[in-house]
């Protein structure tokens, strides 16, 4: 479904990206692990065409999407709940979902995708008014995710879906995610949580300064001594 | 008696004057919000929309209304050109080199007016007959009351656009997070455009209502009212769309009360020192409490 190929991303003169190649097959959850700095964001924001790479490719459903503005990437079906969530602190909820529906023409779906929104949310459901900046960080990230699934995506992409929140939140969270999944969405999930990434994922890639050191299904991740060693905590 | 009536008067007359203010700095203020600049051509574009005014209304013959619309139409497209051809090719520029592009902007405006249209100052014509109402001792002439409707249904229009429209609400989202806003799948750039459409459109009614009230235009006549509108913009909290129009109305009143009550000469030192005293204590303006809210 969606293929990076050796891609090279700079920012001014700090290489960011150092030909990373990964692959995401429809139906996955697929999960981009790796420390502070790694370029996790930095991948997944070339993707969604908020940064254009200096060479190598992206491909999505076999089109080639390299250097393809942001906001068209959102119309060819690749969302994505960036880092820090990112909600518009100003706006209310449903103004917010209201937003990730921005290209969608087709009201009667919109309204449809926004009540399975809050099916899948209820707290959202309770605070439909409310500024989303007046949410509490759990919250947030429900937002970011429900407004991310507003414009009905194939592949959706999460930043750290779990950074700050409780572990019970976290819990949650991923639960969601493995639901949104079984659902028909493709997941490629950036995490800093390997444990939790990694119980839920087919497939894993880590990432070290820029590059793609290892590879594997998650379940041979989570046993590799290496993996366990520096992100399992033992 | 004759201080409340003298007071009522100015006051009056202050809101109108200040509604024009009001109505350039909604553009500073939306231009701001969205891409951090102070487009110091702004006031330029005031002017433009009451030359456009002027054309219309003696060399086309058009009425009001029309001569209006008509004004804004152009200084719309005019503000789209210059943003395109000036400022976007240097939106990943250092601040300081779009703001000295933003300086020259308005000098080529206001030369460039002057050889298409000599500086010689033009008089507007009387758009409609000039009407005076004395009521209980207070004069308001129909001027007055065009310059409020006028700027009363625009700002009403605006702020419908701004939180009832889906444009209006992209605008926020840019505003707020310009890349969070990409990921929607908002074109930034046409939102940008057509902030600066919507700018250019106002301040050039502005432009049309001040030819109509004070009779008397010339290519200069941007840089005073751009500067105290940007004042104006500045007082409300600059990026806050009804700071703009708060900042614009206390400005004019301020400034009417000072002619009125002490002497004209001292209007526009007012004007600024007030500004210095506001920023003083509120730096962020009057409703720039919560700096990330920006519009
Ligand atoms: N806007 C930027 N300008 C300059 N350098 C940047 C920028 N954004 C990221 N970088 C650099 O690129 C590298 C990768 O950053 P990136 O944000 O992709 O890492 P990350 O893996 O997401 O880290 P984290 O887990 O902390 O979110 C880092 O060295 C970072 O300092
Ligand atoms: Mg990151």
């Amino acid at each position: 479904m969606l293929k990076v190929d050796s891609i090279n991303v700079y920012y001014g003169g700090i290489h960011a990206l150092k030909g990373v190649s990964l692959e995401v097959r429809e139906g996955e959850i697929v999960t981009l692990i790796g420390a502070n700095g790694a370029g996790k964001s930095t991948t997944l924001r070339t993707i969604s065409g908020l940064i254009k790479p200096k060479n190598g490719q992206i491909e999505f459903e076999g089109k080639n999407i390299t250097g393809v503005p942001a906001h068209h990437i959102v119309s060819l079906g690749i969302s994505q709940v960036p880092e820090g969530r990112r909600v518009f602190a100003n706006m209310s909820v449903l103004e917010n979902l209201e937003l990730g529906a921005y290209l969608r023409q087709d009201a009667k779906g919109v309204e449809a995708d926004m009540a399975q929104v809050f099916e899948r949310f209820p707290r959202l459901a309770e605070r439909k008014s409310q500024l989303a900046g007046t949410l509490s960080g759990g919250e947030q990230q429900m937002l970011a995710m429900g407004r991310a699934l507003m414009s009905r995506p194939r592949l959706l992409l999460l930043d750290e879906p779990s950074m700050g929140l409780a572990p019970l939140l976290v819990k949650e969270i991923f639960a969601i995610i493995k639901d949104i999944n079984a659902g028909g969405t493709t997941i490629l999930l950036v995490e800093q949580n390997a444990n939790m990434a990694l119980s839920i994922a087919d497939t894993a890639y880590v990432l070290e300064t820029g590059r793609i050191t290892l590879s594997g299904t998650a379940k041979e991740l989570s046993q590799s001594e290496a993996i366990r060693k520096a992100y399992l905590g033992g | 008696m004759e201080f409340t009536h003298q007071l009522i008067q100015q006051l009056i007359n202050g809101v109108s004057l200040g509604s024009i203010y009001a109505l350039i700095a909604l553009g500073y203020t939306m231009v701001y919000g969205i891409i951090r600049l102070i487009n110091f051509a702004h006031g330029d574009i005031y002017m433009l929309g009451a030359y456009v005014g002027f054309f219309a209304t003696t060399t086309f013959k058009m009425p009001f209304l029309p001569a209006l619309i008509m004004a804004m139409a152009v200084a719309a497209v005019v503000g789209i050109v210059i943003e395109r051809a000036a400022y976007r090719p240097l939106r990943q520029a250092p601040k300081i080199a779009v703001l000295i592009t933003a300086i020259g902007v308005s000098l080529l405006l206001e030369y460039g007016g002057m050889i298409l249209v000599t500086p010689q100052p033009r008089t507007f014509p009387a758009v409609f007959p000039a009407h005076t109402y004395n009521i209980g001792g207070i004069i308001v002439n129909n001027q007055q009351i065009v310059i409020l409707a006028v700027s009363i249904a625009l700002m009403v229009l605006l702020t419908y656009i701004v939180h009832r429209t889906k444009t209006g609400k992209a605008m926020r989202a840019v505003s707020f997070d310009t890349d969070a806003a990409r990921l929607m799948g908002i074109d930034v750039d046409r939102i940008i455009s057509i902030t600066f459409a919507i700018g250019s459109g106002l301040a050039a009614a502005a432009g049309v209502l001040v030819g109509i009230y004070y009779n008397s235009i010339d290519p200069l006549m941007g840089i005073m009212p751009g500067l105290k509108a940007f004042v104006a913009a500045v007082l409300g909290g600059i990026g806050i769309i009804p700071g703009a129009m708060l900042g614009g109305i206390i400005l004019g009143v301020i400034e009417a009360l000072v002619s009125g009550f002490i002497s004209s000469t001292f209007r526009d030192a007012a004007a600024f020192a007030i500004l210095i005293v506001i920023l003083l204590f509120r730096p962020s303006g009057l409703l720039g409490k919560n700096v990330r809210e920006k519009v």
